[in-house]
């Protein structure tokens, strides 16, 4: 038995049942993350004092993790690209490698900025500047390194499906790319909240 | 035609791969939508009945406090029950919480749509399978894993999460280590309606059969979207609250700790700062939009029920559709009309009074469309009918007590009253568990090939409506008392309590009486399975989609070829047509799934 339009677009939607059902998924991630900064905001609102993100975070890190999802998101965009216009897999498959190369540097970086802290003698329960630091970047992380994981899985053995539909491998980069962006975003309105302000 | 010979003609005719599975993939880790759903219908009524187990437990309490439970007094150990086995407070809380969470999360949500959604959704819109086969098994299988964390954390030390369904900090904040599984158990039966969900919408958008275009589709296929998207887009909010409460409680920060707490005589250590009305926002973000994912898909299997009993179309359909949508949006602002009480100040208060009013207009329109559609027909009273029957007048009472409630002034008096334990109660219990019973009813025979007995179903139906109503009936008048919910003396300790507390002894029976009877239920289902009357694959001559397959349907794949939709869901007693009804799908696909 075969699911249509897992891999056709199906004629009056437009579109193929995985590219919908990312944009759903990221759409009941907006709502987790809407939970999560709304909540930021009624404590923030709350409190009686708040101490300026700069004077507690290294702001240059951050800046530089930044960075780096953004060109990571590039570079994902670039391999799907590759593979829609023909390139070849052995281009996607290093333009994915260089993706989770960006990623794990995030994480390299993110781990040690939290290792500072901890042996600083910082916790989440220090105050509820650092819980909400540590857990909405550590919710972030998640995210990331789940993202990692599926990435991981296309470029390595996930990659043999190229060769049997290179139609159905490419939208599975597709979908883990519409995901990669959207942790990317979710970093890009995180970093000036807790960094800058 | 039996299950072997259409299963070895579509072998034959579109080359469905006829290997053999494994015991494990066909009936354990199945990517059969048919076999998903029932393993979920199986589960869900696990945990009804142990949901309700629980709060007959309870209700002894109520109605004979401090004296020894009979039977299981004995077998409860020191930690649950005193000496000579009467309930200790802390267990009757735990009772009273878990009951709560059982019967929503892990009950009734995954009945109506894990189990009715995912066994017809495919079948009615003409589709093979739900979109994504893989998810669908997960799902499942994260709803089972959180099921077991939920039951394990009866056994911890102080027993399962007691602080209320709702989980309100601080309270639940320091409450016992059950409170964590339940926390862990909640972010798993998250994670699985999530993966549902989506996997519920791609496939009415996707999937649906040539010529099943949107206002073709049936009734039940509209509920079943809106509920989705509810659990899709209020479920995730729950998520972050229960992240924040797993942090305070593991991590002690203090997202829902205000400074300067004091417990027992002593002020908490923690930093504060927090908030315990931030919990409340974000848990009835999420309930509100979960009582209607109660409620929905209730009216969406009486609708299909409806419709093929009174051998009419529904009354107003579109009307129908237009307020199901309606209440889909409505259902995100509403949520505070559960906090009128916390100070949250009149202009708020004031919105939420007027949200509140504004979405019960779409639910008296569903339901008045309903009524309306039983004017005049020829009402065949089968089984499922008389269920579906009952549940429009006990909706009908929940609803209208909800209004009440959601108008700030008189709910300062009702609120946490046993009135909202009523309110509440009449829609999920003789409402939505009504309406799973008439589903169970009018399915079973597409699923098995049998009809459940209709004498038996009788013993079952009267009996559970006159018993439903003993229990619930009389929580209104005591609300009106005075008498709050979860207490552990059911009232007595106050003067207003007293009068009203004898009542209790009347509904404890009630709910005994009502366990007993529903004997008739499982063992019609045990008979039937095993004895029940064969009958065809359209039973109950019914226009829908699902009726044009085999009973049971063709294992991956469910129709003996591609189906094509030719008209409209309820096409009873069409003009001119010489049988009463006109299935959606074509002739073709008619012909051969009857046989002739
Ligand atoms: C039709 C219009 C409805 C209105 C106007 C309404 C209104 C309300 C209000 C205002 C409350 C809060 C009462 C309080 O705590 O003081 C409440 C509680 C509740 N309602 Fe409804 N309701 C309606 C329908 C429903 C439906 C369809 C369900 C589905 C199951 C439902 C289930 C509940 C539950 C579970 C609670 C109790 C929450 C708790 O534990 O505090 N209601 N209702
Ligand atoms: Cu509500």
């Amino acid at each position: 038995m075969e699911i249509p339009y897992t891999t056709a677009e199906r004629p009056d939607t437009g579109l193929t049942n995985g590219r919908f059902g990312i944009w759903l998924f990221l759409a009941s991630e907006v709502m987790f993350f809407g939970g999560l900064f709304s909540s930021y905001l009624l404590l923030r609102l709350g409190a009686t004092d708040w101490p300026r993100g700069a004077d507690r975070l290294d702001v240059v890190l951050g800046a530089v993790n930044s960075l780096l999802l953004v060109l990571s998101s590039i570079t994902i965009l670039a391999a799907w690209g590759a593979l829609r216009d023909g390139g070849g897999l052995a281009k996607a498959r290093r333009l994915l490698g260089a993706t989770i190369v960006l990623g794990v540097v995030f994480v390299a970086i993110k781990a040690n900025e939290w290792q500072h802290k901890l042996e600083e003698g910082i916790r989440p329960a220090t105050d509820m500047f650092y819980a909400l630091y540590f857990t909405m970047t550590g919710l972030h992380l998640i995210h990331l390194l789940a993202g990692l994981a599926v990435l991981g899985y296309l470029a390595g053995p996930g990659a043999a499906l190229f060769r049997r539909s290179p139609k159905q491998y490419t939208q599975r980069v597709e979908i883990t790319g519409i995901y990669w962006h959207f942790v990317d975003l979710v970093w890009i309105v995180l970093f000036p909240t807790l960094y800058l302000t | 035609m039996s299950q072997e010979s259409s299963a070895r003609e579509t072998g034959g005719s579109d080359g469905v791969q006829a290997t053999p599975e494994s015991f494990l993939r066909r009936y354990v880790f199945s990517l059969d939508h048919k076999v998903i759903g029932i393993q979920y219908a199986l589960t869900a009524f696990l945990f009804l009945l142990l949901g309700f187990s629980l709060v007959l437990v309870l209700r002894w309490q109520l109605a004979y406090p401090d004296e020894p439970v009979p039977v299981l007094g004995g077998l409860l150990g020191e930690e649950r029950v005193t000496e000579d086995g009467a309930i200790l407070p802390e267990f009757y809380n735990q009772l009273g919480a878990m009951h709560g969470t059982i019967m929503v999360f892990l009950a009734i949500v995954p009945l109506v749509v894990g189990a009715f959604g995912n066994y017809l959704i495919p079948l009615m819109i003409g589709a093979p399978d739900m979109a994504f086969p893989k998810l669908n098994m997960a799902s499942y299988w994260t709803y089972a894993a959180g099921g077991l964390v939920m039951l394990a954390s009866f056994f911890v030390p102080g027993g399962a999460a007691n602080s209320g369904w709702t989980s309100y900090p601080p309270l639940a904040n320091i409450a016992t280590e059950g409170q964590t599984y339940w926390l862990f158990g909640m972010l798993m039966m998250i994670i699985s309606s999530l993966l549902g969900s989506v996997n519920a919408i791609v496939t009415i958008v996707q999937l649906r059969a040539p010529g099943m275009t949107l206002d073709r589709l049936p009734f039940f296929i509209w509920a079943q979207l809106v509920t989705a998207f509810l659990l899709l887009l209020a479920f995730p909010p729950l998520q972050t609250a229960a992240v924040l409460q797993m942090m305070d409680r593991l991590l002690d920060t203090s997202f829902f700790m205000p400074s300067g707490l004091v417990v027992n005589g002593e002020v908490m250590a923690n930093s504060g700062g927090g908030t315990p009305l931030l919990w409340q926002h974000l848990f009835w973000f999420l309930a509100h939009p979960e009582v209607y994912v109660l409620i929905l898909p209730a009216f969406g299997i009486v609708a299909e029920i409806i419709a093929n009993n009174t051998r009419r179309p529904l009354w107003g359909y579109r009307s129908m559709v237009a307020a199901t949508l309606a209440i889909g949006v409505l259902a995100f602002i509403v949520w505070a009309h559960h906090m009128f009480l916390t100070g949250m100040g009149t202009v708020i208060s004031a919105f939420f009074q007027t949200t509140t009013m504004i979405i019960s207009i779409p639910s008296v329109v569903i339901l008045t469309c309903l009524f309306l559609s039983l004017w005049g027909g020829a009402i065949r009273f089968t089984v499922p009918m008389l269920f579906a029957l009952a549940f429009l007048p006990m909706f009908g009472i929940g609803g209208l007590t909800g209004l009440p409630l959601g108008l700030a002034a008189a709910d300062i008096y009702l609120h946490d009253t046993y009135y909202v334990i009523g309110h509440f109660h009449y829609v999920v219990a003789p409402g939505t568990i009504f309406a799973i019973f008439a589903g169970v009813y009018y399915w079973f025979p597409k699923v098995t090939g049998r009809k459940l007995s209709t004498v038996l179903g009788h013993l079952h139906f009267w009996p559970s409506l006159i018993f439903m109503n003993g229990i619930f009936l009389p929580m209104f008048k005591m609300g009106m008392a005075g008498v709050s919910r979860r207490l552990f003396d059911g009232g007595r300790q106050y003067d207003f309590g007293e009068g009203v507390a004898g009542l209790n002894v009347a509904m404890s029976h009630s709910a005994w009486a009502l366990a007993a009877v529903q004997v008739f239920f499982v063992v019609n289902l045990v008979w039937s399975l095993a004895r029940g009357r064969r009958v065809g694959d359209n039973p109950w001559q019914a226009t829908t989609l699902e009726w044009s397959a085999p009973s049971p349907p063709i294992p991956h794949g469910n129709f003996a070829r591609e189906v094509r939709v030719e008209r409209g869901p309820y096409e009873y007693s069409a003009p001119g047509a010489d049988q009463d009804y006109l299935s959606q799908a074509d002739a073709a696909q008619v012909a051969e799934a009857t046989g002739s």
